[in-house]
């Protein structure tokens, strides 16, 4: 989608050629209520964590809680050595995924671009066929857990997503469309190795690709709870998605990292803000999320619409 | 989406290039260097594009193409021969056992009721999911507006940004059974509460609410951007011939959206046999009550590999489950191919 276009939809309405007022009114009031719909829940959730203990036990979940407090929140500060070391795994993940990820996507967009190239055939079918086929969820568990040894390690949450045939394909449509193949030509022609044409020319030249991909690739890491569930049982490598997952299905969890404390768990698991902190936790998840997005908007839509092009 | 037949563009361009005085010289100068050799050589080139594509091509080997033989298992009667040796020493001298582990997942009933529950989610899914995506952007490329249509897109694509993890937690607010949203207003009302995570007749309409609700901010953005690139002249000729706005969305947008609708549609009949893993087992927050309506294909693989370990059978589901959406992408592919050449995607 081009800037010009883009301007287009948005002032050249002819004012002739539209919708009544009443039909504009009526479509601008569904689209009020489907955008209350999404919103609608985090700011529920927003709203429990910050609600009493008292106020829950009284009126249950409820947008107007009696009164409000942070014991939720003070309760995760006080729990900062498990939630900070779940942040950290989280952070960790998807800033060494985003980099290792939009690497191995660009250098082999660029690869596939140079049609002089021996093996560009081989590695279009290379990219091609995990699109169509895949060796099921059974033996991927296996070949992972046990041929690449990566159960309980912390490359298991950053490889298997680093790389998928959708952003190679986004990463080759971009640099042969965006980049004028020429200067590849002249560089070549002057002596650069190819090594150098990616590094100093294809990097600096596919910024909007890399925004793109490496947003799409954050989101992804950072949402992730399923590679957690599936390949990691050491609590030392939960992510937020997993500790929030571990609540989830054990709600004894928190307090059995209190014992460390020198406090028994079933006191501990007593004076908990259960049903608050569930959800202060789960805000902590989706707020950086909810802020970031409306931001980084235009690179989503340019990175679905540029995969979206048929050439 | 991607298209994946390329090399019609590349030849297409390098025709372009082949035309320029830099391509020209460049084929001097080559000519010049490689006197008397073959066109066809190995050359520096590529063995330096070989060494920049290795690391890519490593991943894919081992992320996708080892499991891709893992599939054998399905036919096979696996166990640990040899305690410490690999997956595919194991793999490989296990007993070949036929079509044993077919059988056995579809007289024991469970295979064909898995099968049947993922087939009706995702036929309800496909549809749904590109109805109302298309309708919503047709009215929204409609609103006067233009700025408070945006608003509304950004806030509607939010959803999509939330793992199903998270969603879970926002259904649990309002489901939960004795805090939850839902009970307090029945409450209110005067009816009985209801037990929302032991009542299966309830939660075909939430899944299928919530996949819409998930995936609306994604589908419409990909569908307004083929409005968008619609010639507005079409509209004002249209105008001029007195068709009202109706007609015109049904006669000039509709048809031009044909070939994205079709993309979006031959990409989702891939997953026919595909179930979201996390809308069917972390929103339901895995409850036994409710798996009559929400073991779908996938919670049923992962339930034999971790929860009630049986790979056999959970193998033999899972080679169903890559074979028939392999066959699914390339016979919709063809059949669309064949009823209108540019639709297709491969």
């Amino acid at each position: 989608m081009s800037k010009k276009k883009r301007t287009d939809y948005e002032n050249e309405q002819p004012k002739i050629n539209r919708i009544s007022k009443k039909t504009n009114f009526i479509f601008s009031a569904i689209f009020f209520l489907l955008a209350l719909i999404c919103v609608v829940p985090v700011v529920y959730i927003i709203i429990i964590s910050f609600s009493s203990s008292e106020s829950i036990a009284a009126k249950g979940y409820s947008f107007f809680p009696d009164s409000l407090t942070l014991e939720a929140y003070q309760y995760l500060w006080n729990n900062k050595v498990m939630i900070l070391k779940a942040f950290g795994v989280s952070a960790t993940v998807t800033i060494t995924g985003t980099i290792v990820g939009l690497f191995l996507t660009s250098s082999m967009g660029y690869v596939l671009t140079r049609s002089k190239f021996k093996l560009k055939g081989l590695l279009t079918w290379v990219v091609f066929i995990p699109m169509v086929f895949g060796g099921g969820l059974v033996s991927t568990y296996n070949v992972y857990t046990t041929v690449l040894g990566l159960k309980d390690s912390v490359w298991v949450l950053i490889l298997p997503m680093a790389v998928s045939s959708f952003h190679v394909i986004i990463a080759k449509t971009f640099i042969r469309t965006t980049i004028p193949q020429s200067i590849f030509e002249s560089a070549e022609i002057d002596g650069a190795s190819q090594l150098r044409i990616y590094f100093q020319m294809v990097i600096p030249l596919s910024k909007p690709l890399l925004a793109t991909i490496g947003l799409l690739l954050s989101f992804g890491y950072w949402n992730d709870w399923w590679l957690s569930l599936m390949y990691i049982d050491s609590r030392d490598l939960y992510s937020l998605q997993a500790v929030l997952m571990s609540i989830e299905r054990n709600i004894e969890y928190l307090a059995q990292n209190a014992n460390t404390m020198g406090i028994s768990s079933a006191q501990y698991a007593a004076t908990m803000p259960k049903e608050s902190m569930r959800m202060a936790m789960a805000v902590l998840i989706v707020v950086p999320i909810a802020c970031v997005y409306p931001f980084f908007q235009r690179y989503f839509v340019s990175g679905l619409t540029i995969g979206s092009v048929k050439e | 989406m991607p298209c994946y037949n390329n090399s019609k563009a590349i030849n297409r361009y390098s025709t372009v290039l082949d035309n320029t005085d830099l391509l020209k010289q460049k084929e001097v100068l080559m000519s010049k260097k490689s006197k008397g050799v073959k066109k066809k050589r190995w050359t520096r080139d590529d063995t330096q594009l070989a060494l920049l594509a290795l690391p890519t091509t490593i991943w894919y080997v081992c992320f996708c193409f080892l499991p891709m033989f893992g599939v054998l298992m399905a036919f096979k009667n696996y166990r640990i021969v040899e305690a410490g040796r690999s997956f595919f020493y194991n793999l490989l001298h296990s007993e070949t056992t036929g079509f044993k582990n077919f059988e056995f997942l579809f007289s024991s009933g469970s295979g064909t009721r898995v099968l049947k529950l993922t087939l009706t989610y995702n036929i309800a899914f496909i549809i749904l999911g590109i109805v109302v995506p298309v309708i919503l952007s047709l009215m929204m490329s409609q609103l006067h507006g233009k700025r408070y249509g945006k608003t509304c897109q950004t806030l509607m694509f939010l959803p999509y940004f939330m793992s199903w993890v998270i969603v879970g937690y926002f259904v649990y607010a309002f489901l939960s059974p004795d805090k939850g949203l839902f009970n307090t207003i029945l409450t209110m009302l005067n009816k009985d509460t209801v037990n929302w995570y032991r009542e299966p007749e309830y939660w075909p309409y939430f899944l299928v609410f919530l996949n819409v609700w998930k995936g609306m901010g994604y589908g419409m953005v990909v569908y307004l951007a083929s409005i968008t690139g619609i010639d507005t002249s079409l509209y004002e000729a249209a105008m001029m011939d007195g068709a009202t706005k109706f007609q015109q969305a049904v006669k000039i947008t509709l048809p031009l959206m044909k070939s994205v609708i079709i993309m979006m549609f031959i990409l989702s009949i891939g997953g026919l046999v595909r179930s979201d893993f996390g809308l069917f087992y972390q929103v339901p927050k895995a409850s036994n009550s409710l798996y009559t309506v929400t073991e779908t294909i996938d919670v049923f693989i992962y339930k034999m590999i971790k929860e009630q370990p049986n790979p056999n059978m959970g193998s033999a589901a899972s080679f169903l489950q890559s074979v028939v959406s392999c066959a699914l992408i390339l016979i919709t592919n063809r059949i669309v191919k064949w009823m209108d050449k540019d639709s297709a995607i491969i």
